[in-house]
């Protein structure tokens, strides 16, 4: 599970930097131009979608009511500014977001939830491993560098990842102990 | 075992030898030195020897398989505290290195003296070895550039997810409103931006962006649909504060809160394992994320720095030199830290100096270079991820070029004093608070105090337009001055001037309807963000300081600016006025207030002193206002610590009763250490170990009886002369691991400390020797050393324990706990708080 959550890391990180140079979205460039009111007009607001050399007001700006000679006097209180965007990274990045949200909710609702009527179904077996787990806590110091018999002699994929939730859930509620008081 | 044969031999060499385990004070400061010592034992045990280097060197032991998986070489002779010294090594061949000799207990304090010995000398092995081949240089390289790529690593992997960060809490907090139904991804302002408005009002307004009143009820403004709107914003608040807290909950409890105070206590040299852990770092990521898209009352700058460090942390494991060396590991976090509030600011410079003044204990200079790599790295991958589509790092990166006036220091002092004041408040309220969740009920259910918390931030905020924002906009539009185009109420000034002399500066004008409405919005604003800040800082989620106190500090500030502005129009005749503002001209910037305001209620409470104006300075552009910025943050420091010294990370540490040992703070009492060292008159007497007197069963017997982390070893009860110090966890390892392993070793062997083992009847079992866990050099001061000095000890060299002597015979022990115990007891506060070693 953590060499999982390891490769997930490194591979959204990857992810997300090889999109910030991704092909860019016809939409996703503009030039903004802002202008004050003059004359009768009020503030206005225009929008295009122009490359970077072309974003200036006498490209952008179309104006209604000013005409002729005044265009280029409106121009010139115009401010223009070029922005672009990157679609691609808010699309990733927020079902990224969502996904790791959902399978977290899923885990939790089946942590709370189903995992205590399973054990409930399966009482003998998940004495065992509780047992275990208690002659685990005796031995103050041995859980980093020992490897425990148990798991030794099973080298079961299953029975390694039951034990390493079991440690990590005794881990939680060791936090949850100090933390919550 | 072939070395086992040779014994005699070794120990006639090992006479030669003058070095000891950790004894660092005694190693020879000539490499070449040890290179000869080297070539001499080659010489003379050439194969023994061979092993024996070989055996350092990690690459084929010779010794039997089912410890070959064991030794992977220079762990364990590194946890072994193993010097370069030969013929302690040529005897730890005999006992064979043990592994978990040399880590830490949870919630236990690092022996940094230890540490930084055990990487002096691991540097130098590797020196040593690095001209025999070309593997060895290429391992030396990869040694000394390993520090610049785990930097790198966290810079790359901080700046990543901030931006995640940043675009899912924006969309998160738009989706309280509505939702774009061409793109579901995009937040308001993303789905708006191809739009064809073209006039200023109509801006946010196009036919993607559907509200909920929109979608559910049809209408798009009436009672009904404000309604309908008002239920949604409190129905997703809700939810994603009760998704939030659940998760903290069930997956990672220590995922809640800012991390700054237990950050700076781990850094001083403290263990919490799980603090830095994968677990909470998805965690915290996650639920940071649904916390301040809730619209509560916090901000994403403390936990962002919790999240860069948890990066370094993780990082540092894919490297021996730092995964092994807590020491060095905490060198890695410093960087850390600092990438994090590089990201949460985009104020680089101000994250290393953040590091330095706030988080940090120990800042050697190397520290300080990697530190501004690691920010810039991480400022610069979130630059180039562009969260807010203008390559901005902040939302609220303004620049101004206005310039100000001196009469203006002094609305810029009551700003400070304002600031001060009010993180003097802040302090005593939240603490307050925060003990009464610890010591009653109440705190026996965070969840709905959390749901409750969010549930009155909803239902108060949604009214009034400036709470409804989220604060990084409410910061922003709060910091920007009125130009032209801004068409928000609070730029509603009566513009009597003719709209054709329009220039960039607009002059002071009288204020509309508008702006006093505004006002009376924003001072409800305040009133209900001071309230709701106290019950919200310390709450079961992620949840930072600086944004909220940025945001009462920037209300405030821009009503002042606004008043003065107004006072400047009215009484321009005024002799202040007439000196430095013309009629007619633009003279007071009431956002520069906000910004200077947004300073000193920062400063007040978190006691900021330079990083707080290089952040602001880099935030805003504005190195013309640092004089300002300056005063208003002296100003408030000083009021703030004429209520009490302490910030609020300070005051939580205490709360916690985390072992830290402030460097800030001076202890000034005249007590010797013999008044604070233990065992006092009626306790019981200090408990030794001789050095070759006890056996087996008398050592575990003490460590079961006593709850002490380290035993004092001594010649004789009759001498009382200091042999060493040995810790608790060793001792309970060394035993253990020799029942195990070695053959003959009952609970009625001596156990032997010193270099010779004492001779004994042939009958006798065999002696255990304990020598290679033995701290050689523990730090002894007498009985009439003055506590300063011994408090300066402490904190220069990173102590856990100190050995007191009377005429060269031990005497007693002072801890860190006792000092830390002593100096609340002459601050009068209570001693018993104190929980940690």
């Amino acid at each position: 599970i953590q060499c999982l959550q390891k490769r997930c890391l490194a591979l959204s990180v990857l992810l997300l930097a090889q999109l910030s140079d991704a092909a860019k979205n016809f939409e996703d460039v503009r030039c903004k131009c802002i202008c004050p009111p003059y004359k009768e007009n009020s503030v206005h607001i225009y929008n295009k979608n122009i490359s970077q050399k072309e974003c200036d007001c006498l490209h952008v700006v179309e104006p209604v009511s000013v005409q002729g000679p005044d265009v280029e006097a409106y121009c010139l209180l115009c401010e223009c500014k070029y922005e672009e965007r990157s679609s691609v990274t808010i699309k990733v990045t927020i079902i990224i977001s969502l996904s790791i949200l959902g399978l977290l909710l899923l885990y939790m609702v089946y942590l709370t939830l189903v995992e205590p009527i399973l054990k409930r179904r399966l009482f003998g077996h998940s004495q065992l491993i509780q047992s275990d787990d208690d002659i685990e806590d005796h031995q103050p110091f041995a859980n980093e560098h020992h490897v425990p018999a148990r798991s030794r002699s099973r080298a079961n994929v299953l029975s390694k990842v039951e034990y390493a939730q079991q440690r990590w859930k005794l881990q939680v509620q060791e936090q949850r102990k100090s933390v919550f008081d | 075992m072939q070395w086992r044969d040779n014994q005699r031999g070794l120990k006639q060499f090992s006479q030669l030898s003058l070095l000891s385990s950790w004894d660092c004070s005694h190693i020879p400061p000539c490499p070449a030195f040890f290179v000869c010592f080297v070539f001499l034992v080659e010489m003379r045990f050439c194969h023994v020897a061979q092993a024996g280097l070989k055996f350092l060197s990690s690459s084929n032991p010779p010794i039997s398989a089912s410890q070959n998986a064991r030794i992977t070489g220079t762990h364990y002779t590194m946890t072994n505290g193993g010097s370069i010294n030969s013929s302690t090594h040529l005897l730890d061949l005999l006992d064979e290195p043990i592994p978990g000799v040399g880590t830490y207990d949870d919630f236990h304090t690092i022996d940094w003296v230890r540490e930084k010995c055990k990487d002096r000398e691991r540097h130098r092995r590797i020196n040593s070895k690095k001209k025999e081949s070309a593997w060895e240089m290429t391992k030396s390289l990869y040694d000394a550039w390993s520090g610049w790529l785990v930097v790198t690593l966290t810079g790359l992997a901080s700046g990543a997810l901030a931006g995640l960060i940043d675009i899912a809490a924006d969309w998160m907090t738009d989706l309280k409103e509505g939702i774009c139904l061409s793109a579901l991804w995009y937040n308001h302002e993303q789905c708006c931006w191809g739009s064809n408005e073209t006039t200023f009002e109509e801006r946010d307004k196009c036919p993607q962006w559907k509200t909920w009143a929109e979608l559910i009820i049809g209408q798009a403004e009436g009672p009904g649909s404000y309604i309908m709107n008002y239920i949604m914003y409190i129905f997703w608040a809700l939810s994603f504060a009760f998704l939030a807290v659940s998760l903290v909950k069930v997956f990672a409890p220590y995922a809640c809160g800012s991390g700054i105070p237990e950050i700076k206590t781990i850094l001083s040299g403290f263990i919490i394992r799980g603090y830095l852990g994968k677990w909470t770092l998805m965690i915290k990521t996650i639920t940071l994320v649904l916390a301040v898209a809730s619209g509560l009352s916090l901000g994403k700058e403390g936990p962002l720095v919790h999240v860069a460090c948890c990066c370094g942390n993780i990082f540092s494991y894919l490297f021996p030199k730092y995964s092994t060396n807590e020491a060095k590991k905490r060198e890695v976090l410093s960087a850390a830290s600092a990438a994090g509030v590089s990201v949460a600011f985009g104020a680089p410079i101000g994250g290393v100096l953040f590091s330095l003044e706030e988080v940090s204990y120990y800042f050697p200079l190397k520290t300080l270079w990697r530190s501004f790599f690691a920010a810039l790295v991480a400022a610069f991958v979130l630059r180039s991820i562009n969260p807010f589509g203008n390559s901005r790092l902040v939302l609220f990166y303004v620049e101004y070029h206005t310039p100000w006036y001196l009469f203006e220091l002094f609305p810029f002092i009551l700003l400070g004093v304002f600031g001060g004041l009010w993180g003097a408040f802040f302090i005593r309220a939240n603490i307050a608070w925060c003990r009464r969740r610890k010591s009653t009920k109440f705190g026996k259910y965070p969840v709905l105090e959390v749901i409750i918390v969010a549930a009155i931030t909803a239902v108060i905020a949604f009214p009034n337009p400036y709470t409804r924002l989220n604060t990084s906009e409410l910061i922003k539009e709060l910091f920007t001055d009125c130009g032209p185009l801004e068409s928000s109420s609070l730029c509603d000034y009566r513009n009597d001037m003719n709209a054709s002399k329009i220039v960039d500066d607009i002059p002071d004008r009288p204020a509309g309807i508008g702006v006093y409405s505004a006002i009376w919005q924003l001072c409800l604003a305040l009133i209900f963000k001071i309230i709701m800040t106290v019950f919200t800082f310390g709450i079961k989620v992620p949840s930072g300081l600086f944004i909220p106190s940025m945001a009462i500090g920037a209300i405030a500030g821009r009503i002042v600016g606004i008043a003065v502005e107004q006072l400047a129009y009215y009484h321009h005749d005024w002799f202040i006025f007439k000196e430095w503002c013309e009629v007619g001209a633009d003279c007071i910037t009431p956002g520069l207030y906000a910004m200077v305001g947004a300073a000193a209620c920062l400063g007040g409470v978190t006691r900021m002193t330079v990083s707080l104006v290089v952040i602001v300075f880099e935030l805003t552009g504005g190195l013309e206002y640092i004089v300002p910025l300056m005063a208003a943050v002296m100003t408030s420091k000083w009021v703030g610590d004429a209520f009490g010294r302490e910030g609020i990370y300070e005051a939580h540490i205490r709360l916690n009763g985390y072992p830290f040992l402030d460097a800030k703070e001076e202890f000034t009492h005249t007590t010797l250490a013999a008044d604070v060292m233990r065992p006092r008159r009626n306790d019981p007497p200090l408990a030794v170990l001789t050095q070759d007197n006890m056996t087996v069963d008398d050592i575990e017997n003490m460590i079961n009886e006593t709850s002490y982390n380290g035993f004092p070893v001594i010649m004789s009860k009759e001498s009382q002369r200091l042999v060493g110090f040995a810790l608790r966890r060793d001792l309970t390892i060394a035993i253990e691991s020799a029942r195990k392993k070695q053959e003959g070793i009952v609970g009625s062997s001596r156990v032997c400390f010193a270099q010779h083992t004492p001779s004994l009847p042939a009958e006798s079992p065999r002696p255990l020797k304990l020598r290679s866990i033995l701290d050689m050099s523990p730090f002894t001061v007498t009985d009439h050393t003055p506590m300063e000095i011994v408090v300066d000890i402490f904190r220069k060299l990173g102590l856990r324990q100190c050995l007191v002597t009377h005429n060269g015979r031990l005497l007693g022990i002072i801890t860190k706990k006792d000092i830390l115990r002593h100096m609340a007891q002459t601050a009068n506060q209570d001693p018993a708080s104190i929980m940690f070693n």
